[in-house]
């Protein structure tokens, strides 16, 4: 029997239920009296609710009540909150106003909930939620984030006077002024990062049930940290008692950040199964998902970088405006500070860097982490500024990188992260070779003799994931602990159940994790069950995000499997009566190392539950559980290269090839880590070429389907190279790094840079569709 | 109201349903058949691809009505017993699915590509016909490897028949 453990391309355990039909995602499961919830939304991006007439709605067949904010309001269930704090440079705390689940005054982003109608089938629902009378008084909107800072506009918080936020620096202002004023070249570009929808297939979907009897609340609901939100819906929207609340977040149907959050609708579902005594359904449309999921980037940015005569890069300045849409989401703050700025040094070794973040409200939908969440800005924002010096010193965009990487670890930059291990050369090489990056040259000519306009273009990314320590991201402002934890019950027959506070939603964590825990005790994948997702079953975790699951999560499974092991080495060192560090584990069998004494782990499994034969004084049974913190984040790195060809009549970009060389450190199932890298690298060239989330002037979501919002499709993408290098992530027990957002991060610079090195013009905005491309080559 | 009489992975069904009802709907909540997914509102999405008298269509744009008296395959209905359908083995040998919610519409409109291009079909075929199903997990990158490699298994088999 092969054993799939670490390294092995071992098939996914739960393939069968999805590729069957039996997946089941929140919207399959039916309870017995269940209702329907319709929400009633607003159609105008910033106006007064003046009066909601529920009458013509209640009188319609099968409706069972109709709620309103006021109500909500009125039964005091709280406020949406930002669970992580920013102050401003002048050191007073960010401006946060006031989110309440359904709005009963003042609506401020189109499709914001006013009233929720509770019916007996769905068109039900829906037939009774347009019968709502609301009437609203219009009040002026802004969308643009540079027109809501300007004097006049249309103000969206009393608490947060000219529409900011926070205005955040990080870094040396002085030190980088004075590398400026001593550089001899200078570049500089305005960069934005548009707004994007996350779009997971599965639209998010809630199931609220209350219990009379034990006044006891279960909720089914998409997503990625079941825990999070019970403490959340518990500690601070008052909705029950954490222990009088269960969270299932069951099959889930992608996420990419956006089922990170507690949603508005999850509050409303839970309060209107209290108030109505029926359970309550909510699955969203497509539309209400472009409308009401937060949103991700959404950046404008001025970035200047500093040189000296041998193009060593002596500084780095950006001033970049963050929207954050109407209120602030869970984490949203985090999401252009601490997880942008601290990424602004990229690969190089960048003496002094200053960035300046002002954060604005619009009236949009919020935004808030989506797959990479600030790392892609910043890394676009490093390799388009990197792309363009080189152009602008001459010099190979290549070698500018390599003469500027930084080679010596750990490396400690000027904006708080301190990269502990890489080899951006090993990544550099790789791509360059998978591509033949020496060929282009020729490849070059020979395309333009046919007429058609060839590029190439590199993207160096770093990212930093599996955030952490707790106390550092405590100190930074995070209102919650960073670590993972894990049980491992090995039962009485030997086949073991490990539980786990990371949460799957297509990352395949029943067989990596299995493969973990598998090839410690040489058994089979097959007897081992990964359990997440209900917070009945797992006592707590902190959920999927960051591409933390493995560093931390799965770092956390080792921590509870190696005091599973000692527990079982003692038992067996006493039944064969040996010293327990002579205990070893091999295929399967505990042994006496050097001789033929071995007990085979089921036996050991047995002896710990019969307990007829146990060291004096040990419990019975074996079954342990770990808290892991890490030590650092990790930091993946990688070099893409992409290369294209634009048809200049048309505009269109067609790919040639696309090489993404990653260093993930140790890879538990390669064949997982590659899907994860091809999802990542369809949603960055997705954003340079194609998606982009449009509100017009008076804030409606021009792009509110899949019709109007271009997805890509199979067709948009190259088939992708993929080449991995290796550092060994020292932080770790596992020396894993993570690879989820790697491909989002890296690939967008990549391609820009390709289609303006075809193009040679270099002012081009993403999404550089065909209309945009073609502006930019004939004006 | 109608009766609506078909015929669902092979067991003939009837139901009186609202004249509104959409196929979808009908295999969801009235016959309990939940792996055919809802991704969308505009029939963009290939989700809730099911067959139709051996046709892929996408069972959301199909008022249930419009469908009375025709046989319907949906995802619970290709395999032959504890048999994998030889496009939904390839989806798990080539790891064409992540989230696994797109999975069933991809399954069954690549089962009816397959069926029209048989061994003519070439990746750049393929990507154009999987236009109308979208992914948000995989890049396509792996369901392209496995629709190909489903492509062999299922035309060879057909040779051999
Ligand atoms: S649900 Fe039918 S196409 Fe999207
Ligand atoms: S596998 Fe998740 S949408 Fe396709």
């Amino acid at each position: 029997m092969g054993i799939e453990g670490i390294g092995t391309r071992a098939l996914r355990k739960e393939d069968k239920r999805f590729i069957t039909g039996k997946g089941r995602y929140v919207d399959d499961i039916r309870l017995h009296g269940m209702t329907y919830a319709a929400f009633v939304r607003s159609p105008y991006a910033h106006a007064k609710v003046t009066a909601i007439d529920t009458a013509p709605a209640l009188e319609m067949p099968g409706v069972v009540a109709v709620l309103t904010g006021k109500e909500l309001v009125d039964d005091k269930i709280g406020n949406l909150i930002c669970g992580w704090m920013i102050h401003s440079r002048d050191g007073s705390p960010m401006k946060m106003g006031a989110w309440p689940a359904m709005a009963p005054e003042i609506v401020r982003f189109v499709g914001q909930a006013v009233a929720v109608v509770i019916a007996e089938t769905r068109n039900q629902a829906r037939d009774a939620a347009e019968a709502v009378v609301v009437t609203y008084e219009e009040l002026p909107a802004v969308v643009d984030m540079r027109e809501a800072v300007a004097s006049g506009a249309p103000q969206l918080h009393p608490e947060a006077p000219g529409n900011v936020i926070f205005d955040w620096t990080l870094g040396d202002e002085v030190a980088t002024d004075a590398a400026f004023k001593a550089a001899a070249n200078v570049v500089s570009l305005d960069i934005t990062n548009n707004r994007l929808a996350p779009n997971a297939i599965e639209p998010r979907a809630a199931i609220a049930e209350y219990d009379p009897a034990e006044e006891h609340f279960t909720l089914y609901t998409t997503s990625q940290n079941p825990h999070v939100a019970r403490l959340v819906l518990s500690a601070f929207y008052n909705i029950a008692q954490e222990h009088k609340l269960r969270v299932i977040a069951p099959d889930v149907g992608g996420g990419f950040g956006s089922k990170i959050f507690i949603y508005p609708e999850e509050m409303v579902a839970l309060w209107a199964s209290k108030k109505t005594g029926r359970p309550v359904k909510w699955t969203a449309d497509r539309t209400e998902a472009f409308l009401t999921d937060a949103h991700g980037r959404d950046h404008l940015s001025k970035a200047e970088m500093a040189f000296d005569k041998d193009n060593r890069i002596t500084g780095l300045r950006v001033k970049t405006y963050a929207n954050l849409g109407a209120y602030m989401s869970l984490f949203s703050s985090s999401v252009p500070t601490y997880l942008y700025a601290t990424l602004l040094s990229g690969q190089y070794n960048i003496p002094a860097i200053f960035a300046e973040v002002i954060s604005v409200y619009t009236n949009t939908a919020p935004v808030d982490a989506y797959r990479g969440a600030g790392r892609p800005e910043a890394s676009y924002l490093v390799e388009r500024l990197m792309e363009t010096a080189a152009r602008q010193l001459k010099v190979d965009p290549t070698e500018l990188r390599r003469k500027n990487f930084i080679t010596q670890f750990p490396h400690q930059t000027p904006v708080i992260m301190a990269s502990d291990i890489g080899d951006f050369n090993a990544s550099l090489d790789a791509a360059m070779k998978a591509i033949d990056y020496a060929g282009f040259p020729a490849r070059k000519a020979k395309a333009e003799s046919e007429g058609k306009l060839r590029g190439i273009g590199v993207s160096c990314y770093i990212e930093a994931c599996g955030i952490a320590p707790s106390k550092a991201v405590g100190s930074l402002g995070a209102g919650v602990g960073l670590w993972e934890s894990a049980e491992v019950r090995v039962n009485p027959v030997g086949t073991i159940e490990v539980l786990t506070g990371s949460h799957s939603h297509g990352q395949g964590h029943e067989t990596s994790f299995a493969q973990v825990v598998a090839g410690r005790l040489g058994i089979s994948i097959d007897q081992v069950q990964i359990v997440h997702g209900d917070t009945d079953k797992v006592q707590f975790g902190m959920g999927t995000y960051g591409s933390r699951s493995a560093a931390v999560g799965l770092s956390a499974i080792v921590k509870a499997m190696e005091k599973v092991e000692a527990k079982a080495k003692k038992i067996v060192a006493h039944q064969l009566e040996a010293s327990e560090n002579d205990i070893v584990i091999e295929e399967g069998q505990f042994k006496v190392a050097g001789t033929d004494k071995a007990i085979a782990f089921p036996m050991v499994a047995l002896a710990a539950y019969t307990a007829h034969n146990l060291p004096d004084g040990m419990e019975p049974g074996l079954k342990e559980s770990a808290f892991y913190d890490p030590s650092n984040f990790t930091f993946p790195a990688g070099s893409y290269i992409c290369e294209v060809e634009v048809d200049a009549g048309t505009g269109k970009t067609t790919f040639i090839n696309f090489v993404a060389a990653d260093d993930f450190g140790r890879l538990i199932n390669p064949m997982i880590v590659e899907g994860q890298v091809h999802g990542g690298l369809a949603q960055g060239i997705g954003q340079a070429l194609l998606e982009h989330a449009v509100y017009d002037e008076n804030g409606q979501l021009l792009t509110a389907s899949f019709m109007d919002y271009a997805m890509p499709r199979a067709e948009d993408l190259p088939s992708f190279k993929i080449q991995h290098t290796m550092t060994e992530c020292p932080g770790n027990p596992l020396g894993v790094k993570g690879c989820g957002e790697a491909g989002a991060i890296g690939a967008s610079a990549a391609v820009i840079n390709a289609i303006t090195d075809a193009i040679g013009n270099n002012d081009l905005a993403m999404p550089a569709s065909p209309d945009r491309v073609w502006h930019a080559i004939h004006g | 109201m109608s009766t609506i009489r078909l015929t669902v992975n092979g067991k003939p069904v009837s139901a009186d349903v609202e004249d509104r009802t959409l196929l979808v709907h009908l295999l969801r909540d009235h016959l309990g058949l939940t792996g055919t997914h809802i991704g969308c509102d505009t029939s963009q999405c290939g989700a809730c691809t099911v067959h139709i008298d051996g046709c892929a269509v996408k069972s959301c744009t199909v008022l249930v009505g419009q469908a009375n008296g025709s046989n319907i395959t949906t995802i619970e209905g290709i395999a032959n017993g504890d048999e994998l359908h030889p496009m939904q083995a390839a989806f798990r040998d080539n790891h064409g699915l992540q989230c696994g919610f797109c999975t069933p519409g991809m399954i069954m409109a690549s089962i009816d590509i397959v069926h029209r291009h048989g061994s003519a079909l070439t990746e750049d075929i393929l990507r154009q016909e999987l236009e109308g199903n979208i992914c948000r997990c995989t890049g396509y990158h792996n369901i392209v490897k496995s629709v190909l490699n489903a492509a062999g298994r299922m035309t060879a088999a057909q040779a051999a028949e």
